[in-house]
């Protein structure tokens, strides 16, 4: 069902609300400290010189705009659809995240923060934070589950030759929500010299909308650069969603583009119809409160959270940013599952038609696009956000292939 | 008409001492035990409880009651088992205040109006939800105040002179003065500092003012108590407890026992703070 309003782009609201998602359910101690951040924003967003700064890092640090790439030989392949692949993975650190992290930085510094913590899934935040603390100096310390430090050692290797402190965090199932647990446990004990750079469109207000503000710059450019080639809007633009700071990055400047058919692609894990098996908060999740927002939720009866499953550990997260709670309940955005073993057959695809090893993550948005793009005609068009590079899976792909020959053989 | 924790406070003023609050997590080590256990800790001296909601998320929490927090959902703990422990507690006890302190999901999940009419029904007093700040009054604090439960607010050491209007704002029963930056169990409370800041709280408002966070043992609560209405503790009888468990997590003869014990040493140091009435 839509609803029929004026624009999709005007949240939030004062007390940061999305509709029924999103505000800022945190402890009192970190109360004073959310609304310094939203007013230090706000100044920020006021000030020519810091739009400047952050344009001129955006062009010559992180590598923007970013390309959008016509993959002719997958289109071929799939026989339906166009199909253009905005290429965030191509940016410095080898992922959107750099995006957020150089909007952030700068707000830290405004705020005169000299120690900033960050918590990372797959690793690719951790990066970026990392290395943008390198770049201005200041001290970083990232939170990482335990389990997430194994599966992406060569990420965990990348942060410490970058200076950062990288914590193993062995609580729960040692994922991305236990990591974010532990980040807002330091931040409560070290307020007055630490920032708390959120990776993803979610936690208190004001971070789900600064991170997408400063992710927007993803679908600004693709709007752009779509006009572009083609002279007109595409039918569909596809983002996988963890946390969703790619999808939103992508979604919001098309929002108001009703013609364009918006879909995020949850990790559908084992398939949503197992127990915990998944990561898809919105296909298989109910509304609850955590991590400082209200928003789709993976939990029982008793509201505890449920740990979920995803072959990718960016998307393995039990919650949702609350934008995207919001345009799934007004019918904005459709959400779909793409399970583990779906997304591995999109990492392959990738690889063998156009030469890109993308990330696991965007390999669940491509497993969508190859089931989607037969079905359209061959003058409709398809942008997908490549939101990273698969470099840090390769190890992790090897390992899930040969156990899928070991069970076929 | 006044609550069970009103009167508490009231009669103790009249004493001329503090008020003793523990905290336990509700179903730790396992519903029986924690039932036990809410009762040796009155027998031990304490005046108000606090009956932890476990969650399993518990971000303002430090490793020890994370931990009873694990053991409890591990034993089959739930919200409606948390809310039967009081109402079993009620059938021996019909004076000692119980306060339910969580997180706010669960709640939620339950269902606010349903949780407030069995909270009532089984004789809650008073609810102290972490990640609740007066910008959410709309939850849960104005439906608790209407349904007639307290619900106590936490002030820090970062609520300056401007926000400290909006804490008190909603605020009943008493103030919750947490006495560090951080989280609970991990740093120890300054007695001069938490003076100055009970002081700053009360120069505000009529409330009690009960500090917690960061007090172990029975000189901290004396040195607390002197400059506060009431001291929790709650991490270091939650150690307690963690400590005299089996190497299966599982309740010992001596659990209650080392819990009573504690309470009744921190209830002596309540007692040296005593105070011109």
């Amino acid at each position: 069902m839509t609803v029929a309003i004026n624009s999709y782009r005007t949240g939030p609201d004062e007390g940061g609300n999305f509709g029924l998602f999103g505000g800022r359910f945190v402890a009192e101690t970190l109360m004073p400290l959310i609304l310094d951040l939203e007013r230090a924003y706000a100044e920020a967003k006021e000030d020519p010189a810091f739009a400047a700064e952050l344009n001129g890092l955006n062009a010559t640090y992180a590598g923007r705009p970013s390309p959008l790439y016509f993959a002719e030989r997958l289109t071929e392949e799939l026989g339906g659809a166009k199909i253009y692949f905005k290429r965030d993975e191509l940016n410095h650190t080898g992922s959107h995240k750099i995006n957020n992290c150089l909007g952030q930085i700068l707000l830290a510094r405004r705020m005169g923060k000299s120690r900033i913590i960050a918590e990372t899934g797959a690793g690719q935040h951790g990066v970026a934070t990392a290395t943008v603390c390198a770049r201005f100096g200041l001290k970083a310390v990232i939170y990482m589950g335990a389990t997430d430090v194994e599966r992406q050692a060569p990420n965990v290797f990348r942060m410490k030759l970058l200076g950062a402190e990288v914590i193993p965090v062995t609580a729960g199932a040692g994922t991305l929500k236990d990591a974010m647990n532990e980040a807002l446990r330091d931040w409560v004990a070290t307020v007055d010299e630490t920032y708390y750079l959120i990776g993803t469109a979610a936690g208190p207000h004001p971070y789900p909308m600064l991170v997408r503000d400063f992710q927007s710059v993803i679908g600004r450019e693709c709007r752009e650069q779509i006009l572009e080639a083609e002279g007109r809007l595409p039918d569909v633009a596809v983002a996988c969603v963890g946390g969703g700071s790619n999808a939103i990055g992508l979604f919001h400047p098309f929002l108001d583009d009703t013609d364009v058919d918006l879909i995020g692609v949850e990790a559908g894990g084992h398939g949503v119809d197992v127990d915990n098996g998944h990561a898809a908060s919105l296909s298989g999740g109910k509304p609850g409160v955590l991590h400082g927002n209200r928003t789709f939720l993976l939990q029982d009866d008793d509201g505890q959270i449920l740990e979920g499953h995803s072959i990718s550990a960016g998307l393995d997260y039990p919650g949702i940013g609350p934008e995207h709670s919001w345009l799934k309940d007004i019918g904005r955005v459709r959400y779909v599952p793409v399970t583990d073993t779906e997304a591995l057959e999109g990492f392959k695809l990738l690889a063998r038609t156009e030469g890109i090893l993308p990330a696991l993550e965007p390999a669940h948005a491509l497993a969508h696009v190859a089931k989607l793009a037969p079905t359209m005609d061959r003058d409709q068009i398809i942008v997908m956000n490549l939101c990273g590079r698969g470099d840090k899976d390769v190890h992790t792909v090897a390992s899930a292939l040969e156990a899928q020959e070991a069970t076929r053989s | 008409m006044t609550t069970r924790i009103e009167d508490r406070f009231a009669a103790l003023r009249a004493e001329g001492r503090p008020a003793l609050m523990t905290y336990v997590m509700g179903g730790d080590p396992d519903y029986d035990t924690c039932l036990e256990i809410m009762h040796a800790l009155v027998e031990g001296g304490a005046d108000l409880i606090e009956l932890g909601i476990p969650f399993s998320d518990p971000m303002a929490d430090g490793p020890t009651v994370q931990a009873a927090g694990r053991r409890a959902l591990l034993g089959g703990q739930t919200l409606r088992k948390t809310l039967a422990l009081v109402e079993a507690f009620r059938t021996r006890n019909a004076d000692t205040p119980i306060i339910l302190m969580g997180y706010f999901n669960p709640i939620y999940i339950y269902g606010v109006d349903a949780f407030l009419a069995e909270a009532l029904r089984v004789g809650v007093d008073g609810l102290i939800i972490v990640d609740l700040p007066p910008e959410t009054d709309e939850e849960l604090c104005l439906p608790a105040l209407k349904a007639g439960l307290n619900f106590v607010r936490l002030a820090t050491p970062t609520t300056d002179d401007n926000r400290l209007p909006a804490v008190l704002g909603n605020t009943s029963g008493f103030v919750y003065y947490v006495a560090i930056k951080g989280i609970t169990g991990t740093r120890s409370a300054d007695p001069v500092a938490v003076g100055e800041a009970v002081g700053r709280i009360k120069a505000s408002t009529d409330l009690p003012v009960a500090v917690g966070f960061g007090i172990r043992t029975a000189d901290d609560a004396a040195a607390i108590g002197a400059v506060a209405d009431g001291v929790v503790v709650g991490s270091a009888l939650v150690g307690t407890i963690e400590a005299s468990l089996d190497g299966d997590g599982q309740a010992t003869d001596i659990t209650v026992d080392k819990v009573q014990a504690l309470t009744a040493d921190l209830a002596a140091g309540v007692r040296r703070a005593r105070r011109a009435a």
